[in-house]
C-alpha cells in the first residue's frame, strides 16, 4: 500500500529526477530523501574511512548521515532537501569533494 | 603518615609538557608520577593544533630549544608513527605584499644562519606547492623542517610510553618541605606525593602551582580560537599561514589579534587559527575572532568560502611576559623544577624541555644553556 | 530586522509562546529550520503532497488545529527555513536561510525564547549503522512529511513511549510490523499506575491497534544484532532477565527490512549552552517563569526536559506570559496561570514516571562488541573507545572524543554522545557546541567583513592585506 492512500493525499502531478543516473519519480512536496526511499533506495553514500553504505538516520536533520550530492553540491541533507524537477542525485562517496 | 618515598619525581601536569618531561625522566632511570587536577590532555594540549615549528621563531634561545625539540620529535615519530599522527608537512609561510615578502627574506636568512632550513618560493611557483592557493600573493618561504601532531595523543601516547603512574582528577594544594626549607613533594587534595624533585608543567595554571609552592612565576592566559571544518580531502598540503603571524605572536597587545594559519589533517577537517587576545580564561564563544579567523583564511584559500565549520573552540595559551618558557630548577626553592610558559608552541617544545628537564633531574649538564628560560626572571610584582 | 521576543523553534513550546506574548502586545517572531510550523509533533505533510487527513492515529488533530488557526489570526511573524546556529548576546539571533543554507540573516530581540525540542537517543548494538536501521522518530518524521515509508517489513524496538504511535503509524501506512520489541518491564508500570493512570486510555487505544495489526509486543526484550551486507535483511531479538541482562537462548530472528530503533529522547540545548544558561542534566535549567539564569533567556519545552506536547504547550503559555511581563519591567503575577501550571506540575510528574518506566537494558553497553561502529560520522568503534578509557587514561567524554575523534563528526556527536560516555564508562557531559549547526566559512567572512567596513569609515575591506604592518594595538 501507497501511505499516500491512508493520508487521503491528492499531490500535484509527478516529475521525474535522477538517482545515480537512474530517472526516478517524485511527487510536489517530497524531500530527497523521501524521493528516494518512494523509488526503493534506503542508501545514497558511503562512509569515508569503511565505505559503508549510509541513508536516513535521524530523518529530522540532526545525524548527517543522510548526505548526498545534489546538483553537484556535495554534504546535503537529503530529509532537508526539497526534490525539484531535474534534480541529479549521486551517491556520495567519502568527504563528497573531489580529491 | 610514612616518611618513605612516593617516587623519584612528581611531574604536576599531564598535558604535552608534562608527558615528554615524564617520558625523559623515566629514560633516565627516575621513577616518575604525574599528577594533574584534570585529565589527560585536558588544557591547552587539547586546544591546541599541535605544530612542531622552526618557521614562526626568530633566532634565539627559543629556536634553539625548537631546533632540539624537532630532533626528539623526529626520533619518536620512528616509535609511535602514526598512533601520535606525526606528519612531516612541512611549513609554508606566505606574504601578501612585496613589502612583507621583504621582510619575510631578512627573517629566514637569519633563520638560515641559526640551522633552520629555509625555501624561497617565487611568486609563479606557489601553486606548485598549494595548488589552492589564491592568486595575487607576492611570495613565500618553505620550511621543510616544520611538522605537526594530534596533540591530545601524543600526550597520551608518550604518557603510556612513559611508564609513569597517572593521577588523574588530583589538585595539587601546596608542597612538603623538609626541615631545611628543601622541598618533598606536593601536597594533593587526595593524599601526599613524596618525592625531592617536582616538575610544574602545569601550562596556563603553573603560575597557580609557582604560587602555590611560594614562588612567583607570571603565567597568563593567552586565549585563542581554532574553527574546525567538514572533513576535506588533502588539499592544503602544508601548515600555511600569512607571515603577519610571527608579529602577532611576538606582540604584547591584549587586543584581539588573527592572522590566518590553515592546515588540514590526517583525519580529514581543515584547522583554521589563529587568534590572540589577553581576556582571562573566558571560554565563550567571540563571534568577532571566529569571523576574523574565517575571513583570514578563505583569503589565503577562496575555494574555503564554500566549506562549512563544524565547530570552534578556544584555549589559553600559558604565557610569560617575554614570550619565553620557564625551565628548570628554581633557585628560590630547591627542588622544585619549572616546565612551562611555553605561549602556542608548547606541543613543538615539549619534547626539548622534557630532554632538558631529565638532564636537570639527573644531574646533567642540560644540552641548551637554560640562563633565558630561568623561572626567578621575573620581579614580584609590587603590591 | 528587530523584534521584541524571538521565538527559536515553531513547535508546541514555542508556537504557545509566542502566541501567549503576542496577545498581550509584543512583536513576536519565530524562527523555525522547516518549511512549515509545527514542529515534530505537528509535523504535518508538505503542502505539495494535498493530504486531505493528515493526521497519524496518535494526533487526534484538535491541538494543532487551536495553534494553527491562532497562529493565522496573530500578529506573530513566523520565519520558516530559518536555521539558527547562534544566538548573540545582545540579543541576535543569527540563522541561515533554506535548504541551502549558504547565506545568514540577522534578527534583533530584547528577548530570546529557547523552543529547541528534543531529539532521538539511539544506543549502538551489531549492524546499527545498515541502510534500513531508522531512529523511530525518524521513520515518523519521513510518514508524517513525505508520507514514505522506508519499507515493507519493520520491527520496532528500544524503548520509550514513541515507539507505539511509530508502530501503528507504519502499519496504518501498510508497513508489516512483526514485532514492537520494548526493553522497559511490565512490571514497573504497575509500580507507576498512579502517576501512568491519566493515560491509560491512551495506552488501551494503541494496544487495540497493534492488535488489529497484528503487532506482537515483545516486552523485555531487546534487539541483539542487526543483520545485512549492504542493507538490513534481518533482526535478532532476545529476552531481558530482570538485572537488564540478555537471557541466553532466547535469540530468535526476525526477517525484515526495516528497523525503527529509539531509546529516548535528548533536549537540544547548544543554543543555551552558548548563551552560558546553566543546565539541570541534560537539560537547561529554569525556574517557575521558565526563565533560564542568563538575563532576558527564557526555554520552554522538550529542550528543559523532555516532557511530550501538552507539557510543552504549558511551559510555553507560562513562558510567553513572563516574557510580555518581564520586557515591560514588571513582574508577572503568576496566579493568572494557575492553570497552565497546574497542567505543568502534572505532566512533569508523569514525564518523570515514564522516565522511570522506559529504560534501556541496563547492561546495554558491556552487550556492545568491540568491533560495533559507535560514532557513526567517524566510524570510531566501541573498542577504541574502551581502549582510551582503559590504556590512555580518558576518564571523561571530552578526553575520549580528543582521543578516538568519537563525536568529532558532521553530527557533533549529537547521535554518539550518550553511548560514548556509557562505553566508556564515565558520566555524561555537556559538549559545547558553538556552532548549533554547520556554518560556511564564507558566512563568516562576510560577516567580518561587513562589522569591519561599518566599524571603518574608509571602507577598507578586512580581509584584505595592506602594506602598512600589523597593527599594534597598546600594550
Amino acid at each position: 500500500m501507497n501511505p499516500q492512500e491512508p493520508a487521503r493525499a491528492r499531490p500535484g502531478p509527478a516529475f521525474t529526477l535522477t538517482f545515480d543516473g537512474r530517472e526516478i519519480a517524485a511527487v510536489p512536496g517530497q524531500t530527497v530523501a523521501a524521493a528516494l526511499w518512494a523509488a526503493g533506495a534506503t542508501s545514497w553514500r558511503t562512509t569515508r574511512r569503511a565505505g559503508r553504505p549510509r541513508g536516513v538516520f535521524c530523518g529530522i536533520g540532526v545525524c548527517f548521515d543522510c548526505l548526498v550530492t545534489v546538483n553537484g553540491s556535495p554534504n546535503q541533507r537529503a530529509c532537508l532537501v526539497p526534490a525539484r524537477p531535474g534534480d541529479v542525485v549521486r551517491t556520495q562517496e567519502g568527504t563528497g569533494h573531489e580529491d | 603518615m610514612s616518611d618513605s618515598l612516593t617516587c623519584d619525581v612528581v611531574i604536576v601536569g599531564a598535558g604535552m609538557t608534562g608527558a615528554a618531561c615524564a617520558l625523559y625522566a623515566s629514560r633516565a632511570g627516575l621513577d616518575v608520577v604525574v599528577v594533574d587536577r584534570g585529565p589527560v590532555a585536558g588544557g591547552t594540549t587539547g586546544a591546541g593544533e599541535g605544530n612542531l615549528l622552526v618557521s614562526d621563531k626568530e633566532p634565539g634561545p627559543e629556536l634553539d630549544l625548537a631546533l632540539l625539540s624537532l630532533r626528539r620529535w623526529g626520533e619518536l615519530a620512528g616509535e609511535l608513527g602514526d598512533r601520535i599522527e606525526y606528519e612531516a608537512k612541512g611549513g609554508l609561510v606566505v606574504a601578501t605584499t612585496p613589502g612583507r615578502l621583504t621582510a619575510l627574506r631578512h627573517l629566514a636568512v637569519a633563520q638560515r644562519a641559526a640551522g633552520v632550513e629555509t625555501v624561497d618560493v617565487t611568486a609563479d611557483r606557489l601553486r606548485d606547492l598549494e595548488p589552492h592557493l589564491a592568486p595575487g600573493l607576492a611570495g613565500a618561504v618553505h620550511y621543510p623542517q616544520d611538522a605537526q601532531v594530534m596533540p591530545a595523543l601524543a600526550a597520551a601516547h608518550l604518557l603510556r610510553a612513559s611508564a609513569a603512574r597517572l593521577l588523574t582528577g588530583r589538585t595539587v594544594t601546596g608542597v612538603l618541605r623538609g626541615t631545611d626549607g628543601a622541598l618533598r613533594g606536593v601536597r594533593t587534595d587526595r593524599g601526599d606525593l613524596r618525592a625531592p624533585a617536582v616538575v610544574n608543567a602545569a601550562g596556563t595554571w603553573g603560575g597557580e602551582v609557582a604560587a602555590r609552592a611560594g614562588v612567583h612565576l607570571p603565567v597568563l592566559p593567552r586565549r585563542g580560537f581554532v574553527l574546525v571544518t567538514e572533513p576535506l580531502p588533502p588539499r592544503i598540503r602544508h601548515k600555511v599561514y600569512a607571515a603577519d603571524y610571527v608579529a602577532d605572536v611576538a606582540s604584547d597587545s591584549a587586543a584581539l589579534q588573527t592572522s590566518p594559519v590553515v592546515e588540514g589533517t590526517a583525519a580529514g577537517p581543515i584547522l583554521i587559527g589563529a587568534s590572540r587576545e589577553r581576556v582571562g580564561f573566558d571560554r565563550s564563544l567571540s563571534l568577532p575572532a571566529v569571523r576574523a579567523l574565517a575571513a583570514g583564511a578563505t583569503s589565503l584559500f577562496p575555494f574555503l568560502a564554500q566549506v562549512r565549520a563544524l565547530r570552534t573552540y578556544a584555549g589559553f595559551r600559558p604565557y610569560l611576559p617575554d614570550h619565553l618558557p620557564a625551565i628548570g630548577p628554581d633557585p628560590r626553592l630547591p627542588g622544585l623544577h619549572h616546565a612551562c610558559g611555553h605561549e602556542g608552541a608548547g606541543i613543538g617544545l615539549a619534547t626539548g624541555t622534557g630532554h632538558l628537564i631529565a638532564q636537570v633531574l639527573s644531574g646533567k649538564e642540560p644540552d641548551l644553556d637554560l640562563t633565558p628560560f630561568r623561572p626567578d626572571r621575573f620581579p614580584p610584582e609590587a603590591r | 530586522m528587530r523584534t521584541d521576543l524571538a521565538v527559536i523553534g515553531a513547535g508546541p513550546a514555542g508556537l504557545a509562546a509566542a502566541l501567549a506574548a503576542a496577545a498581550r502586545g509584543l512583536r513576536v517572531t519565530v524562527l523555525d529550520s522547516a518549511p512549515a510550523p509545527g514542529g515534530q509533533f505537528h509535523r504535518q505533510p508538505a503542502p505539495g503532497l494535498a493530504a486531505h487527513r493528515p493526521r497519524l492515529p496518535h494526533d487526534r488533530g484538535r491541538g494543532w488545529r487551536w495553534l494553527r488557526d491562532a497562529l493565522a489570526a496573530s500578529d506573530v511573524t513566523v520565519l520558516t527555513d530559518h536555521h539558527v546556529w547562534v544566538v548573540e548576546h545582545g540579543f541576535t539571533v543569527h540563522a541561515l536561510l533554506g535548504p541551502e543554507q549558504r547565506e545568514s540573516v540577522a534578527v534583533r530581540a530584547e528577548a530570546v525564547l529557547l523552543a529547541t525540542g528534543g531529539y532521538e537517543k539511539v544506543l549502538p548494538f551489531p549492524g546499527w549503522t545498515l541502510p534500513g536501521v531508522v531512529a523511530a522518530g525518524g521513520a515518523q518524521a519521513m510518514l508524517k512529511g513525505g508520507l514514505v515509508v522506508p519499507g515493507r517489513r519493520a520491527v520496532v524496538a528500544g524503548t520509550g513511549p514513541l515507539l507505539l504511535p511509530v508502530a501503528t503509524g507504519l502499519a496504518a501506512a501498510g508497513v508489516v510490523v512483526p514485532a514492537l520489541v520494548e526493553a522497559a518491564d511490565p512490571a514497573a508500570f504497575l509500580r507507576h499506575r498512579r502517576a501512568l493512570a491519566a493515560k491509560l486510555p491512551e495506552g488501551a487505544g494503541y494496544a487495540a491497534r497493534l492488535l488489529r495489526h497484528r503487532v506482537r509486543f515483545l516486552a523485555r526484550h531487546t534487539v541483539v544484532r542487526a543483520h545485512g551486507g549492504r542493507a538490513l535483511t534481518g533482526v535478532t531479538v532476545a529476552a531481558l532477565d530482570s538485572g537488564g541482562h540478555v537471557r541466553p537462548g532466547t535469540g530468535r530472528y526476525i526477517p525484515c527490512d526495516t528497523l525503527a530503533v529509539g531509546h529516548g529522547m535528548v533536549p537540544h540545548t547548544d543554543l543555551a549552552e552558548t548563551l552560558g544558561c546553566r543546565l539541570a542534566g541534560a537539560a537547561v535549567r529554569v525556574d517557575d517563569e521558565q526563565r533560564t539564569d542568563v538575563p532576558g533567556v527564557w526555554a520552554a519545552g522538550e529542550a528543559t526536559g523532555i516532557g511530550g506536547a501538552a507539557l510543552a504547550l504549558a511551559e510555553g503559555h507560562i513562558a510567553g506570559r513572563s516574557v510580555a511581563a518581564r520586557l515591560r519591567g514588571t513582574a508577572p503575577d503568576p496566579s493568572t496561570w494557575a492553570r497552565a501550571a497546574g497542567t505543568r506540575a502534572r505532566l512533569r510528574e508523569f514525564a518523570r514516571a515514564l522516565d522511570a518506566v522506559y529504560a534501556p537494558p541496563a547492561h546495554w553497553a558491556e552487550q556492545v562488541p568491540d568491533g560495533t561502529v559507535v560514532c557513526r560520522c567517524e566510524e570510531v568503534t566501541a573498542g577504541a573507545v574502551r581502549e582510551a578509557a582503559r590504556d590512555l587514561g580518558a576518564g571523561d567524554p571530552r578526553t575520549v572524543k580528543l582521543l578516538t575523534r568519537a563525536g568529532m563528526g558532521w553530527c557533533q556527536g549529537r547521535m554518539c554522545a550518550p553511548a560514548v560516555a556509557g562505553i566508556a564508562g564515565c558520566e555524561p557531559a555537556p559538549s559545547r557546541r558553538p556552532f548549533a549547526r554547520p556554518v560556511p566559512l564564507g558566512v563568516l567572512a562576510r560577516q567580518h567583513r561587513d562589522a569591519t567596513a561599518t566599524d571603518d569609515a574608509t571602507g577598507e575591506g578586512a580581509g584584505e592585506a595592506t602594506d602598512e604592518g600589523t597593527e599594534e594595538g597598546p600594550s
